[in-house]
């Protein structure tokens, strides 16, 4: 099934939540709702599962329009942030509302119901109820008991933000892999990168009611379109900067920038901070700093300077490796260039 | 270490001094006996003062049947009157942000906070021979005051806030995703309500009806004053009560008055049984 959102606007009293959002999701595609609170991603997933109605705008699933549809009528999955498993029924029971309610037959739903349980493996559960079970476990069976009536598209609030980061990352791989096995067009809001990257074909980019840009977990953090993409798609050092002839002054210093030539006069510049290179002696181009602090980060060390001559504190991060190599102390005084420096039309 | 153990061991900060804790309790059970124990163990032992024959008289006299019979029938309406107003004042209050909303939370702890009395006035001055729409309903042949119209009536308006006021708070706090996911899962808003929300509030609902329905067995004020308190006719138990107290029938005033006693325990237990459940639930 295919998507279709046309200018959906919605308000709530005075605020804006959807500001003219329109947006296609392929048939089988998993698409990540990607933005901070309030963006509207959210009223988007509740828009789209029948619970809100727009004030504007057209919904659309194969072509046809969702409108005359309540949501009891339109047979998407949604699960809940919070779950909203049926707190006085079993695991079973909760898998099986969707076929009580439509009367079907009991050996269809034990079947029906047995078959979901092996699908997001609590077979043996099912007598439990929800107030019994981890919330990795309640998540599975809120997806289950979603799956249960075969929606015609899945929708997933937040699915994996009440639960602690172990389960969170073996909850996403899970997903990933349970899309792939059943092909269900899915829309799942998030406001963490490293999942909307992890599980999604494509992430959508929401911010104010409005989608800032859509595309592949690469596309998007190699080629931000706008400056609070730039910015919300992990850290980045901004500098104030005045553009001329194509390069960027900043402080003291010339820095060339990616379509530098486009603007004059005042404006800023974004380094990421893996594209901050730091070196021991001084070389050509290299910009005096002093190391402040020095943190181990995942995979490589997080180093935070300051740069007297770009009058501002930036961030650079290195490997293992490097960092090893460069053995830097707090205090330590070091030279850094900019690999990479982004300038964005709307910022200047 | 040896200067640790020369300190002497304060005493528990929430702790309070013995005499203190022995004076509170004291007063309270002293306070309990006087007003309540006291009082009740005289009904009980007043009731039997002339033997377990003449308890069974009083109680099995027909004027006294004739008030159980009333009262349980004017309950029979009003509880299950209030039963559907509390759910559906409830889910509103819950549920929905609209105009009037602060004012219906007000109104219906109004009851509670004007005389019973007042009340049965109101219902007067509304139906009465000499009020607005009495002389209307009366050329009709609809007879509200002094017939079990009017009783049904104060008693609805006494026992409007129980089951209301018991739900309101409990739907507050359980929120409504489960219903929304119900409705996306297909269900009707009858399916949702009877397989979702009313297991939701199951003891909560019950907890206020008991409640609805003891103040509705026991109401005296308001109904005194619309039923006219006619001997045999519209008296209901607890007016019954009256009018032996007023005839020196003090053994009999007692007996009928120990069944109320009875219903106010049962009633007691029953709420006990069922906060339980209800803490057990949530």
């Amino acid at each position: 099934m295919t998507i279709s959102v046309r200018s959906i606007k919605k308000q709530f009293g005075t605020f804006r939540a959807l500001d003219g959002v329109s947006l296609d999701v392929p048939a089988g595609e998993l698409v990540a709702l990607l933005g901070p609170s309030g963006s509207g991603k959210t009223t988007l997933l509740r828009i789209l599962s029948g619970l809100e109605q727009p004030d504007a705008g057209i919904t659309l699933l194969d072509g046809n329009d969702l409108a005359a549809q309540s949501a009891r009528q339109r047979n998407v999955g949604l699960v809940f942030q919070h779950y909203a498993l049926f707190r006085h029924l079993d695991v079973f029971e909760n898998v099986a509302f969707a076929l009580r309610v439509r009367k079907r037959p009991e050996a269809e739903v034990r079947a029906r119901v047995t078959e979901l349980l092996q699908l997001v493996q609590l077979e043996g559960l099912g007598r439990r109820l929800p107030s019994q079970l981890s919330g990795g476990q309640r998540q599975r069976i809120a997806l289950a008991r979603a799956l249960a009536a075969q929606p015609r598209v899945l929708l997933l609030d937040e699915p994996f933000g009440a639960l602690d980061a172990q389960v969170r990352a073996e909850l996403r791989s899970w997903l990933r892999r349970l899309h792939d096995e059943i092909q269900l067009t899915t829309v799942f809001v998030t406001h963490d990168q490293d999942e909307a990257f992890e599980v999604a074909d494509r992430v959508v980019i929401m911010n104010h009611g409005k989608i800032e840009q859509v595309g592949s977990p690469t596309e998007v953090f190699e080629h931000p379109a706008n400056d609070f993409v730039m910015r919300f798609l992990g850290h980045v050092n901004v500098l104030e900067a005045r553009f001329e002839d194509g390069r960027a002054r900043v402080g003291s210093v010339s820095i060339p920038v990616d379509r530098g030539g486009e603007i004059d006069g005042p404006g800023r510049i974004y380094v990421r901070p893996h594209e901050v290179d730091v070196v021991r002696h001084p070389g050509n181009g290299a910009i005096a700093a002093r190391v402040v602090r020095v943190t181990p980060l995942g995979a490589g060390l997080k180093i935070e300077l300051t740069a007297p001559a770009l009058g501002s504190s930036l961030r650079a991060d290195v490997d293992w490796e490097r960092g090893s190599a460069l053995a830097l102390r707090d205090g330590d005084d070091v030279y850094l260039s900019v690999r990479r420096a982004r300038v964005f039309a709307e910022a200047a | 270490m040896i200067l640790e153990r020369q300190v002497p061991i304060p005493r528990g900060t929430t702790t309070e001094p013995t005499w203190v804790r022995r004076t509170i309790i004291g007063i309270g059970l002293v306070f309990v006996t006087l007003f309540v124990v006291i009082p009740l163990a005289t009904v009980l032992i007043s009731a039997f003062s002339h033997g377990v024959a003449a308890y069974g008289r009083a109680i099995s006299d027909p004027h006294a049947l004739r008030a159980l019979k009333l009262t349980l029938i004017a309950a029979a309406i009003a509880v299950p009157l209030n039963l559907v107003f509390g759910v559906a004042a409830a889910w509103a209050i819950a549920r929905f942000r609209f105009p009037g909303r602060a004012l219906l939370v007000t109104l219906i702890d109004l009851p509670l906070a004007v005389s019973p009395v007042i009340a049965g006035m109101v219902f007067v001055l509304l139906f009465g021979a000499h009020g607005l729409i009495g002389p209307w309903l009366s050329a009709h042949g609809v007879k509200v005051i002094f017939a079990l119209p009017g009783i049904v009536l104060a008693t609805t308006f006494v026992t409007v806030p129980y089951v209301a006021r018991e739900l309101i708070p409990l739907m507050e706090a359980q929120g409504h995703e489960e219903e929304e996911a119900a409705l996306v899962l297909g269900a009707s808003p009858w399916q949702m309500f009877r397989r979702v929300t009313l297991p939701k509030i199951k003891w909560g609902l019950l907890y206020g009806v008991v409640l609805c329905t003891a103040r509705a067995l026991g109401e005296f004020g308001a109904v005194s004053v619309v039923s006219g308190n006619i001997r045999g006719r519209t008296s209901t138990l607890p007016l019954h009560v009256e009018i032996l107290y007023n005839e020196y029938e003090y053994q009999a005033a007692f007996a009928v008055a120990s069944l109320l006693v009875i219903i106010g325990i049962a009633s007691l237990i029953a709420r006990r049984v069922i906060a339980r459940r209800k803490e057990a639930v949530s």
